[in-house]
């Protein structure tokens, strides 16, 4: 990365490190963008990951990917491209019937040809438009870089308008995500609630995919949250766990990558994967498997 | 490559006729016939068992795995190859029976998945060749830029991988519905689940080559969910998932040369989605007039 000969490199004094970060503004905004993005990623995440609709949410932030490349194409920003699919996808996969039990699940070939249609989608725009192709490394894979204030701002207003859906949601959704039936027999609307949430979860997606690129969203929004619930099965606990996590996986690998050849994507992944394994220690489970060391001997 | 391939046909006669004339294309349908045969077997197994999530995990592995091979230099088949068949085995040892929780999966492949974006940049960075376009092949798919040793040796594996799930086809699909009485009958329901995603990443690693690592999710899920919505018995859902991939193939093939801007493979996951969703309306329209009826 060209920002190795802009920077002073890295000294042995951590202090002046940091301060020099805060001293560009690509790098101030990269950072509040970050922290907008792995609070709303984290908490997301960790009812994405009760609801086991991890599936789901990979397809919403890969489809991202020709929502950019398509705003590209017609030369808005990719930001908007991203919130645009990613929406749209939480739609079409909330038509699909939920076919839980049965043998041949059509929903997850729905889901997965859907995705790769997409995916295919952006690949033609990205042809199409001729550019340079190194471009859609950085749709894909993530850069923090030329993050504009206006940008920061649409992620913030995005981001509490989707949090707080979610707080008025999350009581019925903890419900309808923990024990369905029940939850529809007391009245609680589960299909709109479902559906509320796989939108919540396409707008977490696309932001992130801003950080992280389309492909590495899960960096942000399965890890911490998976991190989470490996340490503590209590909901806001969990969830305030997970978004300490999502802020210093997102803070420490932009800083890395600040001052690293490598790209962010790399970073913020390895981060967030050594936080589950460590955990996976922490709590004396087998770091692979959901079982606990005390049914396994 | 989609130049190589504008050149191709530019310089070329343009018209279905001169179809097979031309070298890249007599190697695309060789190679694209056996990987969607291969694809559309695979499939069929991977959604009958809800294990599509793993197949895409897989996929996304093979990225890592050919750009692993690009940075270090050493062929890109064997990258692909060792990387999805180490990890298919992998997940299956992850959870219980071979099959991995979700969230395992998703957080093992997005690390997988960043690790491939620093072979990334250490290839084109480090690398005077500048083929910057190496990472963009990988994901989507070259097959018009297939040799004809590459082809002969992508059909060769394709074959062995559809001569494997044809020989397992009958314990596996008693394995993959009902795994409790399979295992009461002796049927080997774990050594099963770990042999077929092994087969799963060869074939992964295979079809990476013609349509990419980003899209053979569309090769592997398509044809099957066809073939689900058309028969419920079994064998025939089989043949008729490896018979609707290898359409979908040729037709995908066939309009990527009569259209040249439309890259190959998004031609390939084009038809195969429409086919599936046309199968999926029709069968919902008939279901619905034969209750009005």
């Amino acid at each position: 990365m060209a920002l190795i000969e802009a920077s002073a490199g890295l000294t042995w004094n951590l202090v002046d490190d940091v301060r020099e970060l805060f001293q560009y503004g690509f790098m101030v905004n990269a950072l509040r963008a970050g922290t907008v993005v792995a609070v709303m990623a984290a908490v997301i995440g960790w009812f994405m990951v009760i609801r086991r609709q991890s599936f789901a949410g990979h397809t919403m932030a890969v489809v991202g990917f020709p929502g950019a490349a398509g705003a590209t194409l017609i030369g808005v920003s990719a930001l908007y491209g991203y919130f645009a699919f990613c929406v749209l996808a939480a739609l079409m996969i909330s038509t699909v019937p939920h076919s839980r039990g049965r043998a041949f699940s059509q929903e997850n070939a729905v889901t997965g040809t859907v995705q790769t249609f997409l995916l295919a989608l952006g690949f033609l725009f990205v042809s199409l438009y001729r550019g340079n192709l190194n471009g859609i490394n950085s749709l894909l894979f993530g850069n923090f870089l030329g993050i504009t204030d206006t940008q920061v701002l649409t992620l913030l207003l995005v981001a509490v308008g989707a949090l707080g859906i979610l707080v008025a949601i999350s009581r019925p959704l903890l419900f309808a995500s923990v024990d369905p039936d029940v939850a529809a027999a007391r009245g609680v609307p589960v299909r709109m609630v479902s559906l509320l949430f796989l939108v919540l979860l396409g707008l977490a997606a696309a932001e992130a995919s801003q950080i992280t690129g389309a492909l590495l969203v899960f960096a942000l929004l399965v890890m911490p949250a998976a991190t989470a619930q490996r340490l503590t099965p209590r909901p806001v606990l969990g969830g305030a766990i997970a978004v300490v996590l999502a802020l210093a996986v997102t803070w420490i690998g932009l800083g890395i990558a600040y001052y690293s050849p490598y790209p962010i994507g790399f970073w913020v992944t390895t981060l967030a994967f050594g936080a589950y394994l460590g955990a996976g220690v922490v709590t004396r489970r087998n770091p692979w498997s959901r079982r606990t060391l005390g049914t396994a001997t | 490559m989609i130049a190589v391939h504008h050149v191709a046909v530019l310089a070329s006669s343009p018209g279905v006729g001169g179809l097979l004339g031309q070298s890249f294309l007599r190697n695309a349908f060789l190679a694209g016939t056996a990987i969607a045969a291969a694809c559309g077997l695979v499939g069929y197994f991977l959604v009958l068992r809800s294990q599509v999530f793993t197949g895409d995990a897989l996929s996304h592995v093979a990225f890592t795995g050919a750009l692993a091979a690009l940075s270090f230099g050493v062929d890109v088949r064997l990258g692909l190859f060792v990387s999805t068949i180490a990890v298919g085995i992998l997940m299956g040892t992850l959870g219980p029976r071979g099959q991995a929780d979700d969230v395992v999966v998703g957080s093992v492949f997005a690390w997988i998945l960043g690790l491939g974006v620093l072979f990334l940049t250490v290839y084109t960075t480090s690398k005077s060749t500048t083929d910057s376009t190496a990472g963009v092949s990988v994901l989507f798919g070259s097959i018009f830029g297939l040799s004809h040793s590459q082809a002969i040796v992508a059909t060769s594996i394709a074959a062995f991988v559809v001569i494997a799930i044809v020989l397992i086809a009958r314990p596996l699909l008693f394995a993959s519905v009902d795994p409790g009485v399979a295992s009461a009958r002796r049927v080997p329901v774990v050594a099963l689940g770990l042999g077929f995603l092994a087969l799963v990443g060869a074939c992964a690693a295979e079809a990476t080559q013609a349509v990419g690592a980003l899209l053979l999710l569309g090769l592997l899920a398509a044809p099957a969910g066809t073939a689900q919505q058309l028969t419920v018995r079994p064998f025939r859902a089989l043949a008729l998932s490896c018979a609707v991939a290898v359409a979908d193939m040729w037709i995908g093939l066939t309009l990527s040369y009569v259209f040249p801007h439309l890259p190959p493979s998004f031609c390939v996951i084009a038809v195969a989605a429409f086919v599936y969703l046309a199968v999926l309306a029709t069968t919902r329209v008939r279901r619905l007039v034969l209750v009005r009826a």
